[in-house]
């Protein structure tokens, strides 16, 4: 078993989708970054991702690992969100006959897995149909 | 930096080797490379292998592979670059026997996946994914490539059936391989009514999972010039990364990684993909290879698929890929796959590749790959 | 003028048919329908929970505050289906609305009555001026035996209400509690489902609480009936409300906005929570209305609100609680709706 650290230190970004900016280009990095991949600059301040945006690609998952054998099938998508970035995440609420390629998504809250039936619950973002 | 060349190759049979150990396994195919290159030591090795820990609990293997063949006291060095350790592993010993460092180098990739219950297997493979952006969300390898897959046939219209037919190719001339796992043929129907793993790809898309290894002997080719095999250089060594986490790229339909490794190896090797007789690429899953014609060249962006479907890489086509059979029909264990692509562009060279010997190939390239293409390792071989 | 600045709602999108359960259990569904007058109910996804559904409520009823995060100073989630028993869920929505780290949190916990004792609390600070803004979460994913009659009813849902005193919404014109101590239904520690006096759930316990605290709440404030819009209250099933307003002396049209039993379930501490929410939405400025929560054990909490001029600007900053129960609707089967809650014995 991990210790709680390891979820603990994610918690600006899954909860709160805290990314940061870079001043000088103004690529924006979640999670956020020391330097800049675009432009090596070091000046980064903190911004939230937008919270809506639509599906580039997606896939249902039918094998999943085992802390997520209870929600399988469930599907996954990277969707590029309305500030540009692409951000990786289940999308839920969805029927699967329903998913398509550019369709439009928002963020929710949700339990994203739990490490077993003694260990801690693990939350953080998913997209559901907008 | 001097020129170097391949004098020998070791493989055995692949699969699920219930009664054989890691390092069992791993000696028995260094011990094969070192008959066929008519040694018994060498200088140093290295060894490829992405996950010993997970997959059997062992780190440390390079020291422990180094004292079971026999070799205690040698420098041996463990690679790891997810699936392109073997590779990468290769790319290491190649740079030092070319810098004069050491004259006989063994290279060797080695991974025991069947010890572990399939979840874990796939929870270990999924370690080279970004596991707190990409692995945290229920992400699995397959699932990254469907989105690649996906993302592929929106953009450029590759087809199901196009998917299908690089794995009916590859269990095509695998079914010619006696030491790959599954030697047999498959149809487009039968992968197209496979079980769905991560949609659109099913399983008969996805390499399996393997136990086995592979060897090959490196030494200058001055060196290999007084051997009786025709001589296989090293013409030209790439590596390139690239993001691992598959949605901060820029386009998942490209991999970045396996193009900038490319044109490493080629301009090393004065050589351009009109060059190329044979290649293997890392056919991790279906779409993988066609996405990896690309980025090599062969084709324009997009047309991976038409290509597959045209012929142009089958054993009679144009520029064979994956004589071997590729990963999908001749295995995966990860660590040794970068490496076992070696071996079979050497026994294409050296004409020892049976059934499925391609004639009067000449140069050879091994693409090896490491995630959703985070990593990529290129070699050219050439027979002088 | 002290009162709710926003409110928000959530409800997940399952549901489940009377009539699929009482077929697993060859009850008589026509029974439940007509007697209870329940439909159907909803049911949490594998990822929904108490916690999840806090957040969502709380982000909608921030939609409709549109005040900064940081301004709260209390934050507390009512639920008798706390994900943890030791580890609080206000942390979790705390830290998710960006209100941490100056800002009072608190769990409670009393059976159906969780909710509005986290309102009474945060509205209670602000009139004391200990802070600007509070916010009280009505929140749960309870589970009922299978087989047993509360499995029919249910249900996940989940109510926020941001109170202060300035942006108000509604005013709180007056709050009345009425407890005894009553053991109509309980949960010891370590059990998986509750257990129920059966008919000792109703007239010594619901009608004799919700009765109490409805008369002294009017009283105290020299009202009658008559003089409210709308009245919400708990809502185990479809007609306790309906015969305690009979009691009380109101009629069905004053009930039913808020009166979403029959379709979404009894959420717990969200029920009468939520029957505010969906009454909110409906209201105008100038309505009277008056809320009595019931929870076991025993007790209400009462509240009289006059909603302000400022609904019509926020009414549709957030999904109508209506909406919410109507819009994307997935229908389980019993076999799904098993796996969903975790009534399947699997291996380790």
């Amino acid at each position: 078993m991990t210790t709680p650290s390891r979820y603990w230190r994610e918690i600006p970004q899954r909860y709160r989708l805290e990314a940061n900016k870079c001043q000088s280009c103004g690529t924006v990095n979640f999670p956020p970054r020391l330097v800049c991949p675009e432009c090596q600059k070091r000046d980064l301040v903190a911004t939230k991702l937008a919270e809506k945006g639509k599906v580039i690609s997606y896939t249902i998952i039918r094998v999943p690992p085992h802390q997520f054998i209870d929600q399988a099938p469930y599907a996954v998508g990277i969707v590029k969100l309305d500030d540009g970035v692409n951000l990786m995440a289940q999308i839920v609420d969805c029927d699967f006959e329903d998913l398509k390629v550019g369709m439009k998504v928002r963020i929710e809250f949700r339990k994203i897995f739990d490490e077993g039936e003694a260990g801690i619950l693990c939350y953080g973002y998913k997209f559901v149909p907008d | 930096m001097r020129d170097v060349a391949v004098i020998g190759v070791g493989m055995t049979k692949w699969g699920e080797l219930w009664e054989k150990s890691l390092r069992d396994i791993f000696v028995e195919t260094a011990l094969m490379a070192f008959d066929d290159a008519s040694i018994d030591k060498v200088d140093s090795m290295y060894v490829g292998s992405m996950s010993s820990g997970l997959f059997v609990g062992q780190e440390h293997i390079a020291s422990l592979l180094a004292d079971y063949l026999g070799q205690a006291n040698i420098p041996s060095t463990r690679v790891e670059s997810a699936c392109a350790s073997g590779g990468l592993a290769l790319r290491l010993g190649y740079l030092e026997v070319a810098s004069g460092r050491s004259e006989v180098v063994l290279v060797g990739g080695i991974e025991k996946m069947t010890d572990v219950s399939g979840y874990e297997a796939t929870y270990a493979l999924g370690t080279a994914a970004d596991q707190e952006y990409e692995g945290y969300h229920g992400m699995t390898f397959p699932g990254l490539y469907a989105l690649i897959a996906r993302a592929h046939m929106e953009k450029y219209g590759t087809t199901r059936e196009q998917l299908a037919m690089v794995a009916v190719k590859n269990h095509h001339n695998g079914s010619k391989n006696p030491l790959a796992q599954f030697p047999f043929e498959i149809t487009v129907d039968s992968v197209l009514n496979s079980v769905m793993v991560a949609d659109p790809l099913r399983v008969l898309d996805c390499s399996p999972i393997t136990d086995g290894a592979a060897a090959v002997i490196l030494c200058p080719a001055e060196m290999a010039q007084k051997k009786d095999k025709p001589v296989v250089k090293i013409a030209g060594s790439g590596h390139a990364t690239d993001t691992i986490a598959l949605s901060s790229r820029k386009d998942i339909t490209w991999l970045e990684a396996v193009y900038k490794a490319t044109q490493q190896a080629y301009k090393e090797a004065d050589k351009g993909p009109e060059d190329i007789d044979i290649i293997e690429v890392h056919d991790c899953f279906t779409i993988a290879e066609i996405c990896v014609l690309e980025a090599l060249g062969i084709v324009e962006k997009g047309k991976g698929g038409d290509a597959v479907e045209q012929g142009l890489t089958s054993l009679k086509g144009k520029i064979p890929v994956n004589t071997s059979g590729g990963l999908k029909a001749k295995g995966h264990p990860v660590g040794a796959t970068g490496v076992a692509q070696a071996v079979e562009i050497c026994k294409q060279l050296w004409e020892e590749a049976g059934e499925r010997q391609v004639k009067k190939a000449r140069v050879g390239l091994a693409q090896n790959m490491g995630g959703s293409g985070g990593s990529s390792v290129i070699h050219v071989l050439e027979r002088a | 003028m002290e009162g709710i600045v926003g409110y928000g709602a959530y409800i997940p999108r399952n549901r489940i048919k009377v009539e699929e359960i009482a077929k697993v259990w060859g009850a008589d569904a026509p029974s439940y329908k007509k007697g209870l007058m329940l439909e159907e109910k909803s049911v949490p996804s594998p990822d929904q929970d108490t916690i999840t559904m806090s957040v969502e409520s709380a982000k909608n009823a921030l939609k409709r505050a549109a005040i900064d995060p940081v301004e709260i100073g209390a934050v507390y989630v009512g639920s008798e289906s706390h994900p943890y028993a030791v580890k609080p869920s206000g942390t979790v929505l705390a830290e998710a609305i960006g209100a941490t780290p100056e800002v009072h949190t608190a769990d409670f916990e009393f059976a159906c009555k969780a909710g509005t004792e986290g309102m009474y609390v945060a509205l209670s600070l602000v009139r004391a001026g200990e802070i600007k803004y509070g916010l009280a979460v009505g929140a749960d994913t309870s589970q009922g035996a299978p087989g047993d009659a509360l499995e029919y009813s249910a249900a996940a849902g989940a109510a926020a209400f941001i109170f202060g005193k300035e942006k108000v919404v509604a005013e709180a014109v007056e709050t009345y509690s009425y407890m005894t101590d009553t053991p109509d239904f309980w949960r010891r520690e370590y059990q998986y489902y509750p257990q129920h006096g059966g008919r000792f759930t109703g007239d010594p316990a619901y009608f004799k609480h919700v009765v109490g605290a409805g008369k002294g709440i009017m009283e105290k404030a020299g009202l009658k009936a008559s003089d409210f819009d709308y009245v919400i209250f708990h809502q185990p099933n479809g007609k306790f409300p309906f015969r305690v307003g009979k009691m009380l002396g109101f009629e069905k049209k004053q009930i039913e906005p808020g009166w979403l039993v029959s379709k979404l379930g009894n959420t717990y501490s969200g029920s009468s929570p939520l029957g505010l929410t969906a009454t909110l939405d409906i209201s105008k400025p100038g309505d009277k209305i008056l809320i009595v929560s019931y929870g076991s054990g025993a007790g209400s909490d009462a509240f009289i609100f006059e909603v302000q001029d400022r609904i019509e600007e926020v009414r549709n900053l957030a999904p109508r609680t209506q909406q919410l129960l109507e819009d994307n609707i997935n229908y389980l089967e019993y076999g799904e709706y098993a796996k969903f809650r975790q009534k399947i014995k699997k291996a380790e």
